[in-house]
Formats: structure tokens, C-alpha cells, sequence
């Protein structure tokens, strides 16, 4: 007889499949709850009766917390990828391609063919604990968001890349009023594209297909998505009984051929002295180091607290304020002295008017006759919805109500930090006016929400986890950056065996480090400032709030009521501005509140936006998802002047065709990167010298899809990424051939040490010829060129193209050189006179101008997701860095100024300081490497001018919010700065 | 190398020089990278009357540093170097007002020149402004009056470089498999003496006894007890220059091979210059930038590469070790992968060193970088699809290195590139 046991030690369960001669008898499953190694002895304890007690086994153990006790009880390990494929080559050998999701791990293995085998690196999106974390969000059990899930009419855009990003996707639908079963699928959808452009990474994956791991086994919605994605019958999609043991099987297949051999008893023996095996690992020092310590922390912070009455005692005017968050809905009711009369704080549960009428109903209950709300202002992500739906008087962005709030604690505030379920904001006051707004759009580690979801999948709730770490001896050090890391810091930290308390404390301080050093990118405490208030629901807990303390070596205050901060601050915002007569509904409305939403599509543009429509009867409704005004009907705000719009469409008309009569042969020209400022160069270049051109379509979303799998490399930016597309959408024009040169050199403008183009754009044309398979056998032309020396490109032009085809002749070529410059330098012109134009309707209309600077891609509509209509929206006129950098003397930079492109942002940021109505927003993708250089310069340069920095990041999620949060919060502090201007004048 | 003009159009911005007078005094702080390399250079440079000294510092303290002073978006290498630095400033050991700092800068298109300024940005913030830091570069970008290298200078640095490179090298073909475990290390410690015993006083060292020394480097470790009976898996690194050579940007990558039963390969630093030097001659090719520069660099390659033969001749005729390929053709083996302009980071060296290792049998690769690093998202893992197209037996693994990233994710990954090894 010959027994062969498989353990698997995953991120979030253990696995265990008893092999005899050849025959699968036991296979279990137990998620375990960070205790792994007892959950390993318990498994096998289970199994032991089945095995029978002398019965000589062989063992092995996989997975990616196994190694550890492997190691630790000298058991053999196998990498989990090898323990896949030997299960698959025993259990399902037709399969040509598995993927694998696990809790925290995503593989795929490539078997015909060349044999490839991936898995997820630094970034765990789109696995099981991602799904875990979406229902906890949706407020539901995984298993009934795949019932959802299978519901769906229409798939969402979610971002794919991670987790965090996904999240941050959702919860705007959410709050939007999107149908959860929606939702629910397009989070599968996401993780499909994960799994496609993470790992696939350009191998198309076909044929057999096995898929394999508990969500893959356990989610027919996300079973039915991969399948839609990859176009995959039922005969080849193969989700076999075996999916969730699979690794196991595989592992307990590796056992045969090992040595070792074990009894029950004796395995038993060796996992137990693992489980007793020190601990490795950072540690930190404790955040208290005994009770007494404790209670001195806790009577400090106990003074700040607010007063509170009744509202079943008091009488009189109320006033009512409502922070509708992006997963917690707050609501305070105060009095005339800024008592709190009445509040309330409550999960979301995916729908905050639900939350909003059923507290609304029950304050006019308790008010009565006495309490009369006179005035009403909500705040939070949820502003616009709630106040369409309830009449809400005023609306106002959070960080203003969080500013209004604090000053009443602190009236000297000069910082404020406010860590809510999803995000970190914190901004500095300087002059009385909001200054330098941080907030997190790139990464919500460190947020609350990541807390709460990591306490619940260990089966506590948030305020337990917490205050498990109050007194961990060694907290562990589980540094400090994407939560997608610190799950896999924390993965290693359970390796070692380190207990809750030390994670939950390690966690605390992780959080709180993530906030100072990747948000707010603190130095030291005296960058923050001298009276720092700190507020929001994740600093309810002590153990967070002792960890900042600790991390910034200050006291700070925290208001009692810090979870409620943004509802108070619109309480007093509402009572500050009291109008005449509340727009609020009253009980009458409010008994016949209804609330529907419906989704569509809106035909009045070619952006063809999803809308979602929210009607509440009374013909209140709240149209989102909208990039302009247009579908919102009513009275349209006059087309301003923008240079964005401008700029495309002038792009846009180069792709007209020529109608050159017998063209040498039909040239693609990709509408990407730098193209979007070279066209006007290549297109009269490539005409003149006889050939016909064709530009790729502007970029969209379907068109990223369809490049998506050649793209290697998954952290690149999201404008190259998009150039795989436009490969494939030229391709499928039909053209002869695609040129694209690689230019290491930009065109030198003679204000920078040297005139580079980043990497990226210098080199991507290498990285598509290499990857994108249709290329290999077509003529893509992908020439060295530099532009900055009119008499240096003529010869290699002259030797390129008169080498390629011969009936060129070298005049030619020096006659369409002439022309390219002209061109390209007319357009130039042209932008520059444009600018102007926008410049002086904007000083004649008494207009703000926004200079957006970023680079000349950023005008691609996929790009910058209709920044450029959400800032015009706001009465701004918009001009581009390229028209305004040569109106001002370079600025003095204290970093090595060698790009083109951004030498223009410095020059553009410093022309915003020399003019008045003039706002920078500096627009970066994420990923930019060159711009973590630039950013921290162009602030300097304008805050040294006296002028307010505002960056945007932008990415391939179309979520405006974050964005919409800084523009109204800059225009808030200019409008602020200019009226105590006002004041001093006077 | 660059072809760059005098940084007149935009204003300076002003920083404290290193001057002639601060040689005689001050101390230089030289961030780790190579410590057998660097620290032969190091040794070297105090017979030109500099004081320098390489850091060995470690310990979570530098990326805290790091992630404390430099942007979080910035590549890692800047955040441990600049990390690494302040570390050492505010360690106490050193005497600050008598203290400069040192930073190579290539001047290339990647964000890598940009760290000197990074770095005095950290200075000035934590309130060591004053604190003179060298521009190490060739390209004219900074000067510094008391800081000059010499051509005499920069011929011994280079036979210093070559040593050193060959040190790593056989030491790294002895330490998998030797017999008394350290001896490979005091290998290394007798030869670094003997090379600093011959590099002293302000006398100029000659071809004929670098020869000698290349000879005594290839019959110290070739003495050396090896057990050879069990056969290894030779795993190449390449990527990254620091993440590649630095184990505390690696998380001590070799070691981790060498406990897997590896032999880790690594190419030599003198590659990277060479590279770096044959760019102008690339750019001279492709664009018609400076032909003269071109041509002086182009002698600088072929008197390098006469040097790089000599070696290779010795290591064959010794028959200890395994000798390089001769530069010149894995410059020309990358050109069935990538363009030669790709010259930005590590450009097409990266290919080209792939292909060198898979060419030598050497077909297993973990590819380092930072996390995010530009360059690399061309070259490196840009790169790998094709390169697998041309030799199907490679089998590469990309690994991406950042203060956040676990370990045990790396040394996953890298498990399973090392499942399929041959």
C-alpha cells in the first residue's frame, strides 16, 4: 500500500488530499485563520483514522505560507506552480493552459507549446481575498455575490490592476446607486482582466482550459466571465471537482518521490515541533508598555469632547448636517450653541439614501414640534445624490466641512488628518484658508476599510483587531506601501508565526505609516504642523491613534467626536450660511420617498457615457456617470474656451485622408504618445515623400482591450499601454505599413540641460515590435530618429528612406524635411495663438484659466477620462502647458531639468505664478517615473509664487471623483484667499 | 558621454562645491553597491590623496531613511542609496562639517541622474545643507574643483575595475561549491591586500603588473578546495545595476541562490562602462552626434576590450574557470533582440547579457528591477517574450524590488523559475 499526503498552506485556508495507490481518498479543506501550523497538525489529526496508524506515508508540503513549516519541520516543500502542474499531468492532461486563483495568489500555466509558468508578483489583485473584500463592501457573503453576480444586465469598467483600485471603482457606483448585481459581475469581470493583463501577459490563452482554486471552483458568475472573456465553449472551459485540492493533489503526488517516509504519529510529531519553533521576524516596539500608560494616553484625549443634549430636551432652531462617506453615512443634528442634539453613524450597505430616509424619518419623529431643522448641508462622496434626493440646502466638499469642524476644536489648526474607511485626506491651513490638500487616490492603503475587511476575514470586528495590538510586546514590522504588499507582509508575518496582536499592532503602525510617508509624504512633525487635529472613524482607535502619535512624536488632537467631524462641520456649515426657508423635504415627502435607478447610455456625445439615473419621485433625480453637462438638460454653461478640446480635434484633422493619387503605400501612424504632438511633423513628411498616411482612431477604453494581452509589462503607464491598441486598430485599417520611430532625443527647446524623451516614449515602438505577434511578418518601421538638428535628420532620413525604397529621391526627401518643419512649427504657432485666445476671453469674462500641464498625450480623451470638461465645468477656462511656457523666463530648478516635455511644465507652472487668475493642475499618470522628480519641483515653484499646486493622477479607472474633490477644494481656497484679500485691502 | 550643453538655460540653482581645499580634509562617504569593486577603487583613490570610504552599512534603518527623504515614487536604488547615505550622516561616526558625499551620474535619459539632486534635496531638508556631494559623471553635467580625475587617474581606476570584476567572478564559480566554507571569502580578502599592496603611493601602476595580478587573482582561487560532485544550477543575474549587484537591494539575492544549490552568474561592472562608452558611438551612428567624442570613446572601447581579451586568454590557457564572452559580441548578440539606440538605464546591455548567459549554457535568469523602473519596462521585461521566441531553452524570471515588496514573494517567484530549471 502506498499513501501519499499533500498539505497545501495557502494565504487564507489549509488543504490536505490523502493519495492511496494512486487513488484520491481524503481531500478537506479549513480556512485557518492565521494559525497555521495548528491548522496543519489538525488536518492531518483529522485524516488520521483514514490513513490507519502504521501505515508508512510519504509527505510534502506547498503552498505560499507553507514554506515556513516546511522548514521548520523538515518536511519536504514543493513550489506551488511544479505542485500544479504534476496534478494537472495526473488529473487532467488535455489541458493546455490552467489558471489557478487563490486566496492571495493567481497563477497561470502555460503547458503547450513553450512551457511558462506565472504567477502573481508584487500585486495580489484579483484573487480570492479581492473577492472576499468586494462582497464585504457589497455587504453581502461571497457566495451570495456570485448569486448576484449572475443577475447582471451590464458590465462596469473596474479597474483591474489591484484591489485597491477596484475598490475605489466600486464604491462610487455604489453610492451612485448602480444595481448590486452589476456590480457583482463587473467585479468578477475584473478579476478576469486581471488574470489576462497581469499574468497572460501576451500569450493568448486558448485551447483546453483548466481552472483551478476555490473561487474558480466555488463562483459560477465568475466561471461564466472568464469564459465570455475567453471566448471558451463548455468543451474546453474545464472546472473540474479537484479545483480547490488541486495543489494539494499535486504536492501529495510530489510525496511519492520523496524519501522520507513517516508514520501518522510520527508527521504529527514533526508538525508539532514546528508549531513550537521561535519566531522570526522586524518587530517594532510596543504602542503601550502597560495599562497605566494606557489610561494617561486615554484621559488625554478624553478632553476634547463636544457638548452634547438630547434632542428629546431641547427646543428650538436645529440644524442638520450629513457626511455621506464613502462606506459610512454620519449624520449630526445640532443646536444653536453647537451642541450635538442627535447623531448617527451607519455602514453604507451599498446604499446611503436608504440610511439617509430611514434616519431622516426617525429625527423628525424625535424632533416633534419642538426641534426645527432650519438649515441642512451634506458633504461626503455621496454630496451630490443625497442632496438631488432629500433638497439638501447646501452641498459642500468634505474637505471644507472637515476644515469647519476642526476649527471649532482648534481654532490655531494648521493641519488636519482625517482617515476614513477609504480614504486619507489631510491638508495644512495656512492664512485661515485651505492650503495643499494630500489625498490618497493612488493607493488606500492605510485606510480604514483595509483594517476592517483584514479583522473580519480573521473573524473579529475592527474594534477588537484593534485593540488586540494595544499591548503586543512585538508589534511586526510589516512596512509601509500598498496594502496589496502588506497582505503579502503579512502572509510572510503568519509564516513566522507571529500572533493577531502582533500583526493587529503591526497593522496600526503601517497604516498610520502609509498615511505620513506615502500620502502625506511627511518629514518631520513640524512638516505637518504645530496643532494637528486628527479625525475620522479609523482614529477611533486607539491603537492607530498612538501609532501616529508614536510615528510623528507629537501630541495631537482628537476631537471625541472624530468619526462624526465631516457631519459636524456641515452642521455648522449650514448653520454658518442659514437661508430663509430649508429646501430640506419634510415628513410628507419623506413618507412617499422612493428611490429607482435605472442605467443608460448617453447618445448626446461620442464619449456615449454610462449614466446611471436615480429617481426619487417628485421629479427629483440625479443623473452620474455624466463627463459633461449635457445629459443634465437645463441651462448649459457657454462653451469656454479649451485647449484640450482644441488641441484633439486639430490632431484629429491630420488623419484626414490626403487623397494623394497613387501612394506609394498606405503608412500608419499610431495616435499615441508622442505622435500626439509629432503628426503634424511625420504627416507632411510622409505625404510629401509620396505616401498616403492613416492616423489610428482616438483612444477608447474597447481599443485598450483589444491590445491589451501583448502588453509585458503590467506597472507601465497606462498611456503606453494604450499604443497596443492602436497597433491592432491600424492593423485592422488595412495599412501597408506603421511607422514609428524611436526618438531617445525630444526636440530641443533650449531651456533644459538636455532634451531627452522619457524612456517609455523614447523606446515603446522596441517594446511593441517585440510583442505585439502580428508585427513579426509586417513592415513595421521603426527608424532611430532625432528631430533636433534639421541638418543631422535630413542625412538619416535621406539614408533611411532612399534605402527603403529606391524610387525615393534625395531631393524629395530634403524637400518633405522643409516641409515637416514648417508644419510642425505652424502647429506650434497655432497652439500658442490659441492660448492666447483663451488667455484673453478668460481675462475679458473675468474668468479663472486652469493650466493643466502635463504632457501633450494627456490631451487623449482615454487618457485624461474628461478632466478637461469636469475642470471647464467649473466656469474655468482651459489652456495647456505647451501654449503658456514660453511666456515667462525658465524658472531656476533644483533637480536635473533633461526632458523635453516636462522642462515645458516648469515653464508653464512658473508662467502661473506671474498671473493672477491663473491655477495650475498638473495631470500625472500613474506609473510616471519622470514625474515623481517634477511634481515636488512644480510645487515648489508654485508655492514659492504664492499660488496653490494641485495634482491630479490619472490612470486607466474613469472615476472623477478624487479629482473632483481637488478642483473644488482649490477653487475653494482660491476664492477664500482672494476674499481675505479683499478684507485686508478694505 | 552625453552629447549635453552647459546648463545655461535654466538657471543654476546654487549647492556647496567640493573643494580643492576639502580634499586634503574631508572624508568621502561612498554609497555600497560592489563592495569588492568599489572598495579596490576606494583603497586606490587615497594614493591621489582623497579619503574615501565605502559604507557597509545595513538594516531596515536605510530603507527608512530612504522612504523618510525621497519621494515613495521615486526607484528604489535612489531610496536605499540616498537612505543609505543619511543613515551614515546621522550615525554619529562621522564629523559632518568635515564629511562630503559622493553620486555617479551618467547623464543618461532615465530618472538615475536625477538622484544628486535628490539627495541634496534630503540634505537641506534635515538641515545638512552644507554638506558638499560630488557629481561622479563624465558628461560634464556638475563640476567640482576639488574633485578631478585624471586620465592617469581613470587607467588605474579602470585596472582596478578589471580586477575587481575578475575577483567577483571566480569567487563566485568557487563559493557554491567550496570545500571549507569561507575560504572563498578570504580568497577575496587576500587578493583585495595583494591589489591595494601593488596600488600605493602616488606611482602609476603598469599594464605588465596588473597582468601579474590578474594572473595571482586566477592562482589564489585557483588553490581553492572545491567539491565539484554535485552538479549545480547556474542561475544568471541580470537588470537593475544596483538591484542587481547590491544584496541590500536585493534582499542578498546571491546568498538565497547559493542556500537554493546554486551558482549564481553575475557580468562584471566593467560592462556596464563599456555599454555606457559605446553609446556615444551608437549616437554618433544613428543621429550624427559628436563624431569626435565618438571617436575618442571608441579608442577608450578597444583599449578596454584589449584588456577584457588578455583576461579571457589567461582564464583559458589557467582552465580553472570559466572565462567572459568577450564584449564586443554580446554588444552584437543583442541586436537580433533589440535596437542598439535603446540606451536609456541599463538599454540594450540588459538584452545583451541575457543572451550572453543563455549563449554560455546559463539559460536560468532572474531579471532584477525596481518596482516601476522605466528603462526596464522596455528592456527588461519588454524583452523577455522575444528572447524566449530566439532561444526557447531560456527560462527568465522578472523580479521587481521595492521597500514594500515581501521576500517571500520574490523567493517564490524565484522557486519556481529555478522548478524549471535544467
Amino acid at each position: 500500500m502506498n499513501v501519499n499526503v499533500g498539505i497545501d498552506i495557502g494565504s487564507t485556508t489549509v488543504k490536505i488530499v490523502v493519495v492511496r495507490d494512486g487513488e484520491i481518498i481524503h481531500k478537506h479543506y479549513e480556512r485557518h485563520f492565521s494559525k497555521v501550523r495548528e491548522k496543519a497538525v489538525e488536518l492531518v489529526r483529522a485524516a488520521r483514522g483514514l490513513i490507519g496508524e502504521d501505515t508508512p506515508l510519504r509527505c510534502s508540503i506547498t503552498g505560499s505560507a507553507g514554506l515556513g513549516v516546511a522548514k521548520a519541520a523538515d518536511i519536504d516543500f514543493v513550489q506551488e506552480v511544479f505542485a500544479t502542474r504534476k496534478a494537472v499531468g495526473v488529473h487532467v492532461p488535455q489541458a493546455d493552459v490552467v489558471i489557478e486563483l487563490g486566496g492571495e495568489d493567481a497563477k497561470i500555466v502555460f503547458l503547450t507549446g513553450q512551457l511558462e509558468e506565472r504567477m502573481n508578483g508584487s500585486c495580489a489583485g484579483g484573487t480570492g481575498a479581492f473577492i472576499d473584500q468586494m462582497a464585504v463592501l457589497l455587504d453581502v457573503t461571497p457566495a451570495e455575490l456570485d448569486q448576484l453576480a449572475q443577475g447582471a444586465e451590464r458590465i462596469y469598467t473596474i479597474a483591474s490592476r489591484c484591489g485597491v483600485f477596484a475598490k475605489s471603482d466600486i464604491q462610487p457606483l455604489l453610492n451612485e446607486g448602480a444595481r448590486k448585481e452589476d456590480v457583482a459581475a463587473s467585479i468578477f469581470q475584473a478579476v478576469v482582466n486581471q488574470t489576462i493583463a497581469g499574468l497572460a501577459q501576451g500569450r493568448e490563452v486558448k485551447g483546453d482550459v483548466l481552472f483551478l482554486g476555490g473561487p474558480l471552483f466555488f463562483f459560477k458568475g465568475l466561471q461564466k466571465r472568464f469564459q465570455d472573456t475567453l471566448k471558451l465553449d463548455d468543451a474546453h472551459a474545464h472546472f473540474p471537482a479537484l479545483a480547490p485540492y488541486a495543489i494539494a493533489a499535486g504536492a501529495a503526488e510530489y510525496a511519492g518521490g520523496t524519501q522520507k517516509t513517516y508514520t501518522v504519529a510520527s508527521l504529527l510529531e514533526a508538525l508539532e515541533k514546528a508549531a513550537d519553533a521561535p519566531v522570526v521576524a522586524n518587530y517594532l516596539p510596543p504602542l503601550f508598555e502597560d495599562e497605566q500608560q494606557y489610561e494617561e494616553f486615554k484621559n488625554r484625549h478624553a478632553m476634547h469632547d463636544v457638548m452634547t443634549q438630547n434632542v428629546t430636551m431641547y427646543e428650538g432652531d436645529a440644524f442638520l448636517g450629513i457626511d455621506c462617506g464613502s462606506t459610512t453615512t454620519k449624520l449630526v443634528l445640532i443646536g444653536a450653541d453647537d451642541q450635538i442634539l442627535f447623531h448617527h453613524y451607519q455602514s453604507n450597505k451599498g446604499n446611503p439614501a436608504d440610511v439617509i430616509r430611514e434616519q431622516l424619518t426617525k429625527l423628525y419623529e424625535l424632533c416633534g414640534d419642538r426641534v426645527h431643522i432650519v438649515s441642512s448641508a451634506v458633504t461626503g462622496y455621496g454630496e451630490a445624490l443625497i442632496q438631488n434626493a432629500f433638497g439638501v440646502d447646501f452641498g459642500l466638499v468634505e474637505t471644507v466641512a472637515h476644515f469647519r469642524a476642526a476649527r471649532h476644536f482648534c481654532p490655531d489648526v494648521d493641519f488636519i488628518i482625517d482617515i476614513g474607511g477609504q480614504d486619507i485626506k489631510c491638508f495644512k491651513i495656512r492664512n485661515k484658508c485651505i492650503d495643499n490638500i494630500s489625498l490618497n487616490e493612488a493607493c488606500s492603503s492605510g485606510c480604514g476599510s483595509f483594517i476592517e475587511t483584514f479583522a473580519r476575514s480573521m473573524g473579529y470586528s475592527i474594534e477588537e483587531f484593534c485593540k488586540l495590538g494595544l499591548f503586543a510586546k512585538h508589534p511586526i514590522d510589516l512596512g509601509s506601501r500598498c496594502t496589496v504588499f502588506m497582505n503579502s507582509s503579512v502572509k510572510q508575518a503568519q509564516k513566522d508565526g507571529a500572533g493577531i496582536d502582533a500583526i493587529s499592532a503591526g497593522l496600526s503602525v503601517s497604516v498610520v505609516k502609509n498615511a505620513l510617508y506615502k500620502v502625506i509624504r511627511a518629514h518631520s512633525p513640524d512638516d505637518l504642523g504645530q496643532h494637528i487635529v486628527v479625525q475620522g472613524g479609523t482614529f477611533l482607535n486607539d491603537a492607530i491613534l498612538r501609532s501616529f502619535e508614536q510615528e510623528i512624536g507629537r501630541d495631537v488632537t482628537r476631537p471625541a467626536i472624530s468619526g462624526l467631524m465631516g457631519a459636524y462641520g456641515a452642521a455648522l456649515h449650514a448653520k454658518d450660511n442659514r437661508r430663509d426657508t430649508t429646501t430640506l423635504i419634510g415628513t410628507d415627502i419623506l413618507a412617499g420617498f422612493e428611490h429607482n435607478v435605472r442605467s443608460t447610455r448617453c447618445g448626446l456625445c461620442e464619449n456615449h457615457c454610462n449614466l446611471t439615473i436615480n429617481d426619487f419621485g417628485g421629479g427629483r433625480r440625479f443623473i452620474s456617470g455624466n463627463r459633461c453637462e449635457r445629459p443634465l438638460g437645463g441651462t448649459k454653461k457657454a462653451d469656454l474656451p479649451n485647449l484640450y478640446k482644441w488641441k484633439l480635434e486639430k490632431l484629429k484633422s491630420y488623419g484626414k485622408p490626403s487623397g494623394i493619387a497613387n501612394p506609394i503605400a498606405k503608412i500608419g501612424l499610431p495616435f499615441g504618445l508622442n505622435n500626439f504632438e509629432l503628426l503634424p511633423f511625420w504627416t507632411a513628411f510622409l505625404r510629401k515623400l509620396g505616401f498616403e498616411t492613416v492616423l489610428s482612431d482616438v483612444s477608447t477604453r474597447d481599443m485598450y482591450m483589444q491590445g491589451q494581452h501583448s502588453i509585458p509589462s503590467d506597472t507601465v503607464c497606462y498611456p503606453a499601454k494604450l499604443m497596443h491598441g492602436h497597433i491592432e486598430n491600424l492593423l485592422e485599417k488595412g495599412v501597408d505599413a506603421i511607422f514609428y520611430p524611436c526618438m531617445t532625443y525630444n526636440l530641443d527647446e533650449e531651456r533644459a540641460t538636455n532634451h531627452y524623451n522619457c524612456p517609455v516614449v523614447a523606446y515603446y515602438p522596441e517594446l511593441l515590435k517585440a510583442n505585439v505577434s502580428a508585427l513579426a511578418d509586417f513592415d513595421f518601421m521603426m527608424p532611430y530618429f532625432e528631430l533636433a538638428d534639421k541638418k543631422r535628420f535630413t542625412k538619416h532620413a535621406v539614408k533611411y528612406f532612399c534605402g527603403k525604397y529606391p524610387q525615393i529621391k534625395k531631393k524629395q526627401v530634403i524637400a518633405a524635411v522643409e516641409d515637416a518643419y514648417m508644419a510642425q512649427d505652424e502647429y506650434y504657432i497655432d497652439v500658442r495663438i490659441e492660448g492666447q485666445r483663451a488667455i484673453r476671453y478668460a481675462d475679458e469674462h473675468d474668468l479663472d484659466v486652469a493650466v493643466i500641464a502635463g504632457r501633450p498625450y494627456h490631451v487623449d480623451p482615454e487618457i485624461n477620462h474628461g478632466i478637461d470638461q469636469l475642470i471647464a465645468s467649473f466656469g474655468l477656462v482651459i489652456v495647456s502647458e505647451d501654449a503658456v511656457w514660453q511666456l515667462t523666463d525658465a524658472p531656476e530648478v533644483h533637480v536635473l531639468n533633461q526632458w523635453t516635455y516636462h522642462s515645458r511644465m516648469y515653464g508653464a507652472a512658473k508662467y502661473v505664478t506671474q498671473k493672477e487668475n491663473a491655477q495650475l493642475i498638473q495631470l500625472v499618470s500613474f506609473g510616471c517615473g519622470i514625474d515623481a522628480i517634477t511634481t515636488d519641483e512644480m510645487r515648489a515653484i508654485c508655492e514659492n509664487g504664492g499660488k496653490i499646486y494641485t495634482q491630479l493622477k490619472i490612470d486607466e479607472i474613469s472615476n472623477l471623483g478624487a479629482a473632483k474633490i481637488r478642483i473644488r477644494s482649490m477653487l475653494a481656497a482660491v476664492e477664500e484667499g482672494r476674499k481675505l484679500a479683499e478684507q485686508q485691502n478694505a | 558621454m552625453q552629447n549635453s550643453k552647459t546648463p545655461e538655460a535654466t538657471p543654476a540653482y546654487s549647492y556647496p562645491q567640493f573643494t580643492e581645499e576639502m580634499r586634503k580634509t574631508y572624508k568621502i562617504l561612498v554609497p555600497n553597491m560592489l563592495p569588492v569593486q568599489l572598495g579596490l577603487i576606494c583603497r586606490l583613490m587615497k594614493n591621489y590623496g582623497y579619503d574615501m570610504e565605502l559604507l557597509h552599512t545595513e538594516g531596515p534603518n536605510i530603507a527608512e531613511q530612504g522612504l523618510r527623504n525621497v519621494h515613495n515614487d521615486t526607484c528604489y536604488p535612489a531610496l536605499l542609496v540616498i537612505g543609505q547615505l543619511m543613515d551614515a550622516i546621522e550615525s554619529g561616526k562621522y564629523d559632518i562639517h568635515k564629511i562630503a558625499l559622493i553620486l555617479p551620474q551618467t547623464g543618461g535619459g532615465c530618472r538615475a541622474s536625477n538622484y544628486i539632486h535628490l539627495l541634496r534635496k534630503a540634505l537641506e531638508k534635515n538641515g545638512y545643507g552644507f554638506i558638499p556631494v560630488i557629481s561622479l559623471n563624465f558628461s560634464g553635467l556638475e563640476s567640482n574643483p576639488g574633485f578631478k580625475l585624471t586620465k592617469t587617474m581613470l587607467v588605474q581606476v579602470a585596472y582596478a575595475l578589471l580586477i575587481g570584476d575578475l575577483i567577483m567572478m571566480v569567487a563566485n564559480q568557487c563559493r557554491p561549491y567550496e570545500v571549507v566554507p569561507g575560504s572563498t571569502d578570504k580568497a577575496i580578502d587576500i587578493c583585495m591586500d595583494a591589489v591595494t599592496g601593488r596600488f600605493t603611493g602616488e606611482r602609476m601602476v603598469r599594464y605588465g603588473e596588473v597582468k601579474h595580478l590578474f594572473r595571482f587573482v586566477l592562482t589564489v582561487f585557483g588553490k581553492l578546495k572545491l567539491d565539484k560532485t554535485q552538479k549545480k544550477k547556474l542561475v544568471g543575474i541580470v537588470g537593475e545595476i544596483y538591484v542587481k549587484f547590491s544584496p541590500l537591494g536585493n534582499n542578498r539575492l546571491e546568498e538565497f541562490l547559493l542556500s537554493e544549490g546554486c551558482e549564481p552568474v553575475l557580468p562584471g561592472l566593467m560592462d556596464f562602462c563599456l555599454y555606457c562608452i559605446y553609446n556615444s558611438v551608437i549616437d554618433h551612428e544613428l543621429y550624427s552626434r559628436n563624431g569626435k567624442t565618438a571617436a575618442i570613446y571608441k579608442m577608450v572601447y578597444q583599449f578596454v576590450l584589449g584588456k577584457q581579451a588578455d583576461i579571457i586568454k589567461m582564464m583559458k590557457k589557467d582552465g580553472h574557470f570559466r572565462p567572459p564572452m568577450p564584449f564586443d559580441e554580446v554588444r552584437k548578440k543583442s541586436h537580433a533582440i533589440i535596437g542598439q539606440g535603446v540606451k536609456m538605464g541599463e538599454g540594450w546591455l540588459l538584452p545583451a547579457e541575457m543572451v550572453e548567459l543563455i549563449s554560455e549554457g546559463v539559460t536560468n535568469i532572474v531579471c532584477t528591477q525596481p518596482f516601476g523602473c522605466l528603462p526596464n519596462h522596455i528592456a527588461g521585461k519588454g524583452m523577455i517574450r522575444k528572447i524566449r521566441e530566439v532561444y526557447p531553452q531560456a527560462n527568465i524570471v522578472a523580479v521587481d524590488y521595492d521597500p514594500g515588496a515581501s521576500k517571500i514573494n520574490q523567493e517564490n517567484r524565484i522557486k519556481l523559475m529555478l522548478s524549471s530549471a535544467e
